[in-house]
């Protein structure tokens, strides 16, 4: 092989590779993460996301009212030096119980947006990868879910939840369950079309060509080109899981108190007397909800101008 | 003298909502091991599809009518299983293709590729399997072979890509490895390398090629056996430089012509006038007739038959029947 000269020179990204060869990380992800780092607007998102995260989780630690002891002397008082964010009716200190519905409003919106990704994420890459009657099966129930509205469907959900006297311990995991239900199908129908169209491109017949198993190819050879596409939609979906358990717990069909979540809290606002008089009641969860879910939004938004293939390069 | 594969009239037929199809009808061939056997012809006249259908790729199905017989060996690739088909590719058969730009996938490392098969048809450890891969890239002629075994496949020129491709091709020893224009993206000085390379390996490893290209030069370089193609038919086949020397169809002759010669300088390169015809709707006639110059009355109505010339050539043309039948 002396014949051959000692070789063709590399593109630009190749030899800054070539130099940094020895961390870990592909350039493919670094590239992307500088270009995420210089999106203000992402940037900015993100620092929300965490310093939510930060606050929900580690904030109740430090409160002194994190027992949620009724005092009735303390009942519906305004902001102070004592209670930031005042108290409710039952004396409890607002702030510390809007941290607390933090921390299970961003749990259930995490943990449903981890179920719908897996079960969207298999059942559209199942459904594009092997098409026919199994894609005809998958994507027929997909539709019919999409066909009826969440909302509603989460309402009747809920409703029977209530009816069936469900205890409220378990209502916030079967709130998760019941979101990622109505979650999967928008997502697996973008990863199906995602591998419909991967399982013909090029490298793939020559996948075929080399003997692979279907099970290699799939999880070994197309999963990971759709790693971009899952990270977003994963991202994007955690603000429309929180925004959509709000609305369940706000309409009382979510979780139930005592459990605080941000959707029960501003229950409050239903009260004409306590939207006119206490809006330190409502209006703290409520911005809490608006700024997650626009911080999460935000982010995602920019995760998907750096990561999507179809608006990337 | 032993065969390594045999087509016996292959028939790859496409159904569609216009009509059927005859992309590859009633095509023979063989290739003896350690044989280069070129498929030359234009776009369309189903070299590609000959390739898949050797491959597996084409199934027969609602939209697909396979027919013929293809032996490899002692087996009948037609008539194979999914698993059996599965051992002998990559194994046994190996392909390359056209782009390598995007034939290999973007989001594994080179190392990754090339690791694959072996530790699947060979058996080997991820260990022993690294060690031969990186041989193998060195091979190729790439030097670096650490680095190239991290890199992606955007980190890489296209030439490199498509060493990278035969290494991976060439990985599990396999007895044919049929190549699909593999220097067509890639630029001259480029393609000399790779063509150089190829026959390198070949003369190493006494491997089989079957290389489909429409470039005569590529033909002339690398062929011991040519099969010409034309609209999904062979209309001549021979050894390398006897069909070079006397090409009998005029579809060849047509070909041969229209490839520029270094120092002689023509106004207009000759170009075969016409097209090539639908597919879709033949009729029983010489396929090439309307752009052929010596078209007779009989070739408007018949087919030709494939027949042998002496010297180990074959040709499908009326004009050499007629010959026969006069003298």
């Amino acid at each position: 092989m002396n014949s051959i000269p000692e070789h063709l020179p590399k593109p630009g990204p190749g030899q800054e590779a070539a130099r940094t060869a020895v961390s870990k990380k592909p350039s493919l992800w670094r590239q992307s993460l500088r270009r995420l780092l210089r999106n203000k607007l992402a940037m900015s998102g993100l620092v929300v996301v965490v310093f939510m995260f930060l606050a929900c989780f580690l904030g109740p630690l430090l409160s002194p009212y994190a027992d949620n002891k009724i005092q009735m002397s303390m009942m519906n008082k305004p902001p102070s030096w004592q209670h930031w964010l005042g108290t409710d009716k039952l004396g409890r200190d607002v702030l510390t119980r809007v941290l607390q519905a933090g921390r299970i409003s961003l749990t259930v919106g995490l943990v449903s947006m981890v179920l719908s990704v897996f079960l969207g994420t298999l059942l559209g890459a199942i459904a594009g990868y092997y098409r026919g009657i199994v894609d005809q099966v998958i994507m027929r129930l997909a539709d019919l879910l999409l066909t009826i509205p969440g909302l509603p469907l989460l309402f009747i959900a809920g409703a029977l939840l209530s009816e069936w006297k469900v205890p409220t311990d378990y209502r916030m995991y079967i709130v998760m369950i019941m979101l990622s239900l109505v979650n999967w199908p928008g997502l697996a129908r973008m990863i199906r079309g995602q591998m419909l169209s991967l399982r013909e491109r090029e490298f793939m017949q020559a996948a075929v060509v080399l003997g692979l198993r279907d099970r290699r190819k799939l999880i070994h050879h197309l999963l990971p080109n759709l790693v971009p596409l899952i990270i977003v939609i994963a991202t994007l979906n955690i603000g429309g899981a929180i925004l959509s358990e709000s609305v369940l717990s706000f309409f009382g069909l979510g979780v139930m108190p005592p459990t605080p979540t941000w959707g029960n809290m501003i229950d409050a606002a239903n009260n004409l007397i306590d939207f006119q008089q206490h809006p330190w009641l409502w209006i703290p969860p409520g911005l809490s909800i608006f700024a997650t879910v626009i911080a999460i939004n935000l982010f995602g938004d920019g995760l998907r101008d750096v990561l999507d293939p179809k608006t990337n390069r | 003298m032993s065969t390594l594969l045999e087509i016996d009239r292959l028939s790859t037929h496409f159904h569609t909502e216009e009509g059927r199809i005859k992309a590859v009808d009633e095509v023979s061939l063989r290739i003896k091991p350690g044989e280069t056997v070129c498929i030359v012809g234009e776009s369309g006249c189903g070299k590609s599809v000959t390739a898949m259908s050797i491959m597996g790729l084409l199934q027969n199905g609602p939209e697909v009518e396979i027919g013929g017989r293809i032996q490899f060996g002692d087996t009948d690739l037609l008539s194979l299983d999914k698993h059996h088909l599965r051992a002998i590719r990559g194994h046994e058969i190996a392909m390359i293709f056209q782009e390598p730009m995007s034939s290999l996938n973007p989001v594994l490392t080179i190392g990754e590729q090339l690791i694959e098969p072996m530790v699947l048809h060979l058996k080997l450890s991820k260990k022993e399997a690294r060690q031969r891969a990186l041989e193998l890239i060195e091979q190729v002629g790439i030097s670096r072979p650490e680095q190239i075994m991290k890199s992606y496949p955007h980190e890489l020129s296209g030439g490199m890509l498509q060493r990278i491709m035969i290494a991976i091709a060439i990985s599990c020893r396999p007895k044919l490895l049929i190549a699909d224009e593999p220097t067509t993206a890639l630029d001259v000085t480029i393609q000399a390398q790779i063509l150089d390379m190829l026959r390198q390996i070949k003369a190493e490893s006494d491997m089989s090629i079957l290389l489909i290209t429409h470039d005569l030069g590529v033909v002339a370089e690398m062929a011991d056996y040519v099969v010409v193609m034309y609209a999904g038919k062979v209309v001549e086949e021979g050894e390398v430089t006897a069909l070079f020397e006397s090409p009998k169809h005029p579809y060849t002759q047509g070909l041969l012509k229209s490839k520029p010669v270094l120092g002689q300088r023509q106004d207009e390169l000759f170009s075969i006038p016409g097209q090539v015809p639908n597919l879709l709707d033949l009729q029983p006639s010489c396929y090439f007739q309307d752009r052929c110059a010596y078209c007779m009355e009989i070739c408007r109505t018949k087919e030709p038959a494939l027949k042998s010339l002496g010297g180990g050539q074959k040709a499908a043309c009326w004009l050499y029947e007629e010959e026969k039948r006069h003298g």
